[in-house]
């Protein structure tokens, strides 16, 4: 069996709340809204303990869904993942500018 | 419309307290989120990629007044003040929270709606025509068997873990506006050589991964063996259907593997092993739903009203709408009128809450109070008098529902792909609206004629891209979006899979290679020839040397 | 544990076959010896996957006390049919439904023919028995006749009260 596919760094640990579904970042002071406050993993152990969080969230029926997302810093230092499907997870629906994340944290 | 009574609305009730105490068993523990994911589906609710999303059951796509006000009213509460009418007939809120949703239940039941069974392994909601029971060519009205088939189905104790999704589309027509060769059953209300009333059966059609056109599994069905021979159908499909292979394990691919004279077999062997007069409703019963579905009182009124044409003459935008968006209604004097949710650029098959209180005020004015939901994502006013058209059409446009594009290249279908859709694997509605300003020119329009363009955002095909005159399905190639067109769909009578034109292209590139496209039919289209019937003569190749061309000019 | 639509229950079923067991549970393979060696002891059940074809079962129906059918997962419902199957076929002995299911499903099992539920221990320490009797009654009533007590569904309590109120309207 193949091992399971390493996230590549820097990366930061999403999932959706459980009772809101609303996307939520795991930061230095615990989980939020705000993708501007995610932990950004620079390192494998930082990044096995977002893991390790996710997974305690979960248990204690606070998160579901939680992943590493990999990700580029921006010019302004902001976290933002590599990938385009996680991009619009972050920001909201590109049609609608008005909501989501990209409306509530700029 | 059908209206419950006491047992109807006992049930939806009792349904809305067990999902109370799933969603508290969730947080409990009691119940693991594997458990808990097949329940919350089996009531309409998905974890999309932003939040929660609910899907409601519009059942046969048929809504009154009161019901559209009070989505409305959820739409504002709940959610971001809109909603987003689907290919399945039904509406799906994009933002509520799980923790609101028991009471969006609640607020639902008292209008006589629910969520049940929108979603997961079950047999889903039943779709139908958006004209049933106005349209001329029709045998008999389909909704009394849709909802006699809705209640059986209803949390059925055998069939609620099924292999896969199950869907049911029914038609009374000759017409296919329904799709029927596109569902798991399709259902066809005939009259025999006798002059009896019954039912023509499809049996595993389905788009997703494996597209495939339903085949007759049984020419008639009696009336009154309806359910039975459905209980049978179900109880070879539950029993026999793979389950070790998600992508395998719908009922067309049970009957493309042994074959529709071994499936049509084993369904006939089960049926005349059931006792048939113990399952089926009562001619009493279906005669008691029936009786919820007749017409109308409709006045007597002339075919032909003067002053309607002479708003035409004299208005040549209303004249284009009337000619798009009506429909001829059985009854003289009368229209079905569909109110299209395709504006140039707005996101196909959403409507905002405000919209639907116009929608349910000028229903109640001037429809009977009664609403459409149509598999192509827009509404239909079906019982309009021919001397309310234009007042209809003034009050439509400053609601900003006045498009005149129904069934032309603008009226696109579209799924909400990944600007919501966590299964997505790339965006959808961003492809619908540049091919809506690319195309916005309603004369243009109405010069390239009647032309359906579907847009999926992934493999499952909730947009029907496979049955699109002009399909377009989103993937991801090498970490972008790459969009995959297919022509020659139809998901009419001549129910027929899109042939894929050529390798993926990237957004920017997909509305001057759908120009192409209608550039080869404009420039060998014989007089009156629709696009699909100029496919269908002149074959892929023309078309597929226009796409290519281009594209390999790009390179 | 077990249970039944009256609560939790004794297991009397052994698993191994000993000389002196009165109620054996034998997989399909071992019931034509079992039954052979044990004439006349009606405490013969046999376990099956939910692969087994009812036909299968059908010479030994009257012979045997117990059918278990294995639900693999919750969400593998073909144990349903085949319980609904074996009440067709006229089997009138006890049908246990053995594997992971949710309180949520155990209206179904009893609807489909089902008499009781082995469920694992996991699942059985989440889910006590208090929850499994709630949900069995969850609904006053459901549509399904075929699934149903004579007279209990939806169609034809809807039937038997416009009777009555139409005898009460004849009365007044
Ligand atoms: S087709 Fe795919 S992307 Fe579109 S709604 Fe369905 S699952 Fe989501």
């Amino acid at each position: 069996m193949s091992a399971p596919k390493q996230t590549p760094l820097p990366a930061i640990l999403l999932a959706n709340h459980l009772l809101d579904g609303d996307v939520v970042f795991f930061t230095p002071n615990g989980w939020s809204r705000d993708p501007r406050e995610a932990l950004v993993a620079e390192d494998r152990a930082t990044a096995e303990a977002l893991e390790a969080e996710g997974v305690a969230a979960f248990k204690r029926q606070e998160v579901v869904d939680a992943y590493l997302v990999d990700i580029t810093r921006d010019s302004h230092g902001l976290p933002v993942p590599n990938h385009f499907r996680e991009r619009f997870k972050v920001r909201g629906p590109s049609n609608r500018p008005d909501l989501g994340k990209q409306a509530e944290f700029v | 419309m059908y209206r419950y009574d006491e047992f109807d609305e006992a049930f939806v009730r009792d349904r809305v307290a067990q999902f109370r105490t799933q969603v508290e068993r969730r947080l409990s523990g009691a119940l693991t989120d594997d458990e808990f994911k097949p329940l919350r589906l089996k009531n309409g609710v998905y974890l999309q990629l932003h939040a929660y999303m609910l899907r409601i059951a519009v059942p046969y796509g048929t809504l009154s007044s009161r019901q559209l006000r009070q989505l409305a009213l959820i739409g504002e509460k709940y959610d971001r003040g809109y909603g987003h009418f689907t290919t399945r007939q039904n509406l799906q809120f994009n933002w509520p929270k799980l923790r609101d949703v028991p009471e969006i239940l609640d607020l639902l039941a008292d209008v006589e709606m629910h969520c049940i069974q929108t979603s997961g392994n079950c047999i889903r909601n039943v779709t139908a025509d958006q004209f049933a029971g106005v349209a001329a060519d029709e045998v008999e009205d389909p909704r009394p068997v849709a909802e006699l088939i809705r209640q059986w189905s209803s949390l059925h104790p055998e069939f609620d873990y099924l292999p896969r999704k199950f869907k049911i589309a029914v038609t009374g027509a000759q017409h296919d506006r329904a799709a029927i060769l596109a569902h798991d059953i399709g259902l066809r209300v005939v009259m025999n050589a006798a002059g009896e009333i019954g039912y023509e059966l499809m049996v595993g059609g389905g788009l997703g991964r494996t597209p495939m056109i339903g085949k007759v599994v049984r020419e008639f069905v009696p009336k009154d063996q309806l359910l039975t021979y459905l209980e049978a159908l179900m109880r070879v499909y539950n029993l026999e259907g793979r389950r070790d292979n998600k992508y395998k394990a719908r009922v067309k691919i049970l009957v493309h593997e042994i074959g529709i004279e071994e499936f049509r077999a084993r369904v006939e062997a089960e049926f005349a092993m059931l006792d048939g007069p113990s399952i089926p409703a009562d001619t009493e019963e279906l005669a008691r739903i029936t009786a919820y579905f007749a017409p109308p009182a409709y006045e007597k009124l002339p075919a032909i009203i003067p002053a309607f044409e002479a708003a035409k003459r004299a208005n040549p935008a209303f004249a284009a709408w009337v000619e798009s968006n009506t429909f001829p209604h059985r009854a003289p004097g009368y229209t079905a009128l569909t109110i299209s949710l395709k504006p140039i650029g707005k996101a196909p098959g959403d409507a905002t809450s405000e919209q639907m209180r116009v929608v349910a005020d000028l229903a109640e004015r001037y429809s009977h109070a009664e609403i459409r939901v149509t598999h192509h994502q827009n509404l239909v006013l079906p019982h309009v008098k021919q001397a309310d058209i234009f007042a209809l059409w003034q009050a439509l446009g400053e609601a900003g529902l006045a498009e005149a594009n129904v069934g032309l290249i603008t009226d696109i279908i579209s799924c909400p792909g990944l600007d919501y859709c966590a299964l997505a694997t790339a965006r959808s509605i961003p492809i619908a609206q540049s091919l809506q300003k690319r195309f916005a020119d309603l004369s243009r329009q109405r010069d390239i004629g009647p032309l359906n363009v579907k847009i999926s955002g992934c493999i499952n095909a909730c947009g029907h891209h496979h049955v699109g005159h002009i399909g377009i399905l989103g993937l991801e190639k090498r970490g972008e979006e790459s969009y995959q067109i297919t022509l020659g769909g139809d998901a009419t009578e001549n129910a027929a899979i899109g042939e894929i034109l050529g390798p993926g292209i990237v957004a920017e590139e997909v509305p001057a290679a759908i120009e192409r496209l209608v550039g080869v039919y404009l420039a060998h289209r014989k007089d009156g020839e629709t696009f699909i019937e100029a496919v269908r003569r002149l074959g892929l190749a023309p078309f597929k040397a226009a796409f290519l061309q281009e594209a390999a000019d790009a390179a | 544990m077990l249970l039944d639509r009256d609560g939790l229950k004794a297991d009397l079923y052994r698993r191994t076959v000993g000389h002196n067991e009165s109620h054996v549970l034998v997989p399909l393979a071992d019931i034509e010896a079992t039954l052979a060696a044990r004439a006349g002891n009606r405490g013969i059940g046999v376990e099956v996957a939910n692969t087994t074809k009812v036909a299968d079962l059908a010479p030994h129906l009257d012979s045997l006390a117990l059918i278990a059918i294995a639900f693999p997962s919750f969400s593998d419902g073909r144990g349903f049919s085949i319980a609904k199957s074996l009440r067709n076929a006229g089997f009138r002995g006890t049908l246990r439904a053995v594997g992971p299911l949710i309180a949520d499903q155990f209206a179904y099992a009893l609807a489909c023919g089902f008499d009781e539920v082995e469920l694992p221990a996991e699942s059985a320490a989440r889910q006590p028995i208090e929850i499994w009797l709630a949900a069995a009654r969850a609904f006053r009533a459901t549509y399904q006749r075929n699934h149903n007590p004579a007279g209990a569904s939806i169609l034809d309590r809807r039937w038997a009260a416009k009777l009555g109120a139409a005898k009460l309207g004849a009365a007044e």
